[in-house]
């Protein structure tokens, strides 16, 4: 079962929830973990693994050769994402700006933008016992983490196709990152907090799963700030809220120092009960 | 006019309510912009009143014209975004896979597709509560934040500065390190950097920062939640000297931040106390570092 | 020699745009002849992204010894900058033209 843990708004625990299933999952069975916030990882800070793999990712970008080209213009012409640029008597590839969709590369009458690999990123697996953990990184500067995304998301399907529990730490917000994130779950838990905010972006994730036709559930952070919008929110639109995890100035103590917190706040590990028997329930559904 | 622009590389850490605290307090001077798109919750505090709206068009998706279309796939070949499946024999473009690259227009043999530019959401000038305007804005879903979008929005907070001679435009600033928050960066008098003592709140500042301090701007921090984490605050703090980055203020660890918001509140109209003391000295302290006073 | 400034207006008086890739104008002052003349570049504000790099494009093709902006200019287009051995000063965010180009002689502004 593939579960990717996705929220509206940063900042809600989705990297809390993530690391801290995933490491408590371990204890039992194999899981793989994979940070697929690619901007901003924060998992590996919670993870303590040996490292087992690190690879370069690529994507692949055109690369001018000065000798065949005409400087007739057309590769600037047809980039739609301003990826190319003319100056007198050369061009310039802006690797960053380009979605590598060949039509510079392939349009070009004199053959002289061939596509080559560029370094967008780095992979890096870290194995703990029964826990296996993938990080993406992007490179500062580079913009695209979807191409990384679905990138990752293919390393874990071929190295690690055997493994029953797969668990995804998404991006957050609801844009073309997080759609490619939770776009192979099973199942997407929705993380947020119950004050106005919360609700509100809440609400986004919820229309956005809803247009991709996922099954989600919500689970409710820092219960007990705010008010009861969220819950009456969930009630009315049939939305079940499966974990509500307490409010703590502990817990955010024991966060700050990067510390998992089911080993030590006992309440929380109560709440993660919870929601590994909902996943247990969810698995034996599917293999009925 | 001077242009203070508020950023945070993790979410969570208070930006938002900061900035809605900071706009109460500027109340008539400040002209608010909210380039926070992709998780815009500044108006559920500022109760902009929508008033005047616009369609927000941005990039372009692939349409098919059923009618002149000849079925040769030569669309599908160059599509590296598998994003033109054959269904029941007629080629239709998935609009959330399209790039919008626009290779596929360029062959068509019979000039069946067209790329059509998308409406992706609207914005708005708006009257707040504090009787001054805001430029916000909404997206719709799939639709991502761009350079293009945050700079619409403050070009015209900035004009409406400019009509109506107000000195400060306040930008509740992107998130992450791409184009938008490049695009929000540029052109700011001041950045106020919002972090936490928290692992993830310091390696996120650090990454934020290269980009501030590539455009040289004048930069400042508070760190929120300070008492969260003593070792990781001291931590921030010498990180704060090493760069010469003006540290404004430290924020306990409160509660009444949440509980104002949940009544629709900033700190600056909940109840009086520590708290709304400090954030009303910082806003003092800001405006001397842009010598708006 | 000439000068390129980033620009809000067409005049001496104009403001300095602080934005590199989203300026409105580029303002050219030929130093030699004594002639100025501008550039309308608003239509930057269509681009989504990389609006950087065209920028930087429609200024390399001026051919300029000095750029004078505001918060400079990022990455990509500093890059297409590089090629054309143009001096960069910044820091001129609150100036008018006139006053930016009378920081620069005094050598008051901050090369990037």
């Amino acid at each position: 079962m593939k579960i990717a843990i996705a929220s509206g708004k940063g900042g809600t625990g989705k990297t809390t929830l993530s690391t801290n299933l995933a490491v408590y999952l371990a204890e039992k069975e194999s899981v793989v973990l994979t940070d697929l916030d690619v901007e901003e990882p924060n998992s590996g800070l919670f993870i303590n693994g040996e490292l087992t793999h690190h690879e370069n990712k690529y994507k692949m970008v055109p690369q001018w050769k000065s000798d065949s080209c005409t400087l007739c213009g057309n590769c600037r012409e047809v980039c739609n994402f301003h990826a190319i640029v003319q100056l007198v008597d050369q061009i310039m590839v802006f690797p960053q700006l380009c979605h590598s969709c060949y039509a510079c590369s392939e349009l070009c009458p004199t053959d002289s933008l061939p596509m080559v690999p560029e370094k967008m990123g780095e992979l890096r697996e870290f194995q703990a016992d029964k826990l296996t953990f993938i990080e993406s990184k992007l490179d500062v500067g580079q913009e695209q983490a979807v191409p990384l995304i679905a990138q990752t998301l293919r390393y874990v399907d071929e190295n690690y196709s055997e493994v029953m529990l797969k668990i995804y730490d998404s991006p957050p917000g609801t844009s073309c990152p997080v759609i490619e994130a939770t776009k192979d779950a099973d199942l997407v838990i929705l993380i947020t907090e119950p004050t106005p905010f919360g609700l509100h972006d809440l609400k986004l994730a919820v229309e956005t799963m809803q247009e991709l036709k996922k099954r989600f559930v919500v689970i409710i952070n820092r219960y007990g700030i705010g008010n009861d919008d969220v819950v009456d929110y969930c009630d009315g639109e049939n939305i079940p809220i499966i974990v509500k995890i307490p409010n703590s100035k502990a817990i955010a103590e024991r966060y700050s120092r990067g510390e998992l917190l089911y080993l030590v706040v006992p309440e929380f590990r109560a709440e993660l009960d919870k929601l590994i028997g909902f996943i247990d329930t969810l698995n034996r559904e599917t293999e009925q | 006019m001077k242009e203070i622009v508020v950023i945070s590389g993790k979410g969570g850490t208070g930006k938002t309510s900061l900035t809605a605290s900071f706009a109460v307090l500027g109340a008539q001077d400040v002209i608010v912009a909210d380039c926070d798109v992709d998780a815009a919750d500044m108006h559920l505090l500022l109760e902009p009143d929508f008033k005047a709206a616009e369609n927000f068009y941005s990039g372009f998706i692939a349409k098919i014209d059923q009618e002149a279309c000849n079925r040769c796939g030569k669309c599908v070949d160059v599509c590296r975004f598998d994003a033109i499946p054959v269904i029941d024999d007629h080629y239709i473009v998935q609009p959330l896979d399209c790039e919008g690259c626009g290779y596929c227009a360029r062959i068509c043999p019979v000039d069946a597709i067209k790329m059509e530019e998308q409406n992706v959401g609207d914005w708005y000038i708006s009257t707040i509560k504090t009787g001054s305007t805001m430029v916000h804005a909404r997206l719709g879903i799939g639709a991502e934040n761009s350079g293009k979008l945050v700079a619409k929005v403050k070009n015209e907070a900035k004009r409406i500065a400019d009509e109506q001679q107000k000195d400060l435009v306040l930008v509740d600033g992107s998130p992450g390190i791409g184009c938008p928050v490049v695009s929000s960066l540029s052109g700011a008098s001041f950045v106020i950097l919002v972090t936490e003592p928290t692992v993830s709140g310091f390696h996120d500042l650090k990454r934020v920062y290269q980009l501030v301090n590539k455009f040289g701007i004048k930069a400042g921090c508070i760190i929120n939640k300070a008492d969260l984490n003593p070792g990781v605050n001291q931590q921030i703090r010498e990180f704060l000297k090493n760069n010469a980055i003006e540290h404004i203020t430290d924020l306990p660890y409160d509660e009444s931040f949440t509980e104002a918001m949940t009544q629709g509140k900033t700190i600056i109209e909940f109840n009086g106390g520590e708290l709304q003391k400090i954030v009303r000295q910082s806003w003092v302290k800001i405006k001397e570092f842009v010598n708006v006073l | 020699m000439k000068i390129v400034f980033t620009s809000k207006g067409t005049e001496w008086v104009s403001a300095i745009d602080p934005r590199f890739g989203r300026t409105d104008y580029f303002f050219v002052y030929n130093k030699d002849s004594d002639e100025i003349s501008t550039v309308d570049n608003r239509a930057i504000v269509e681009t989504a992204h990389g609006a950087g790099p065209q920028t930087a494009q429609k200024l390399f093709e001026l051919k300029p010894d000095v750029l004078i902006t505001g918060n400079g200019p990022g990455g990509n287009a500093a890059r297409v900058l590089a090629q054309g051995n143009i001096k960069i000063y910044v820091g001129a965010s609150e100036m008018t033209v006139k006053e930016a180009y009378e920081a620069y002689q005094k050598g008051e502004l901050k090369e990037f």
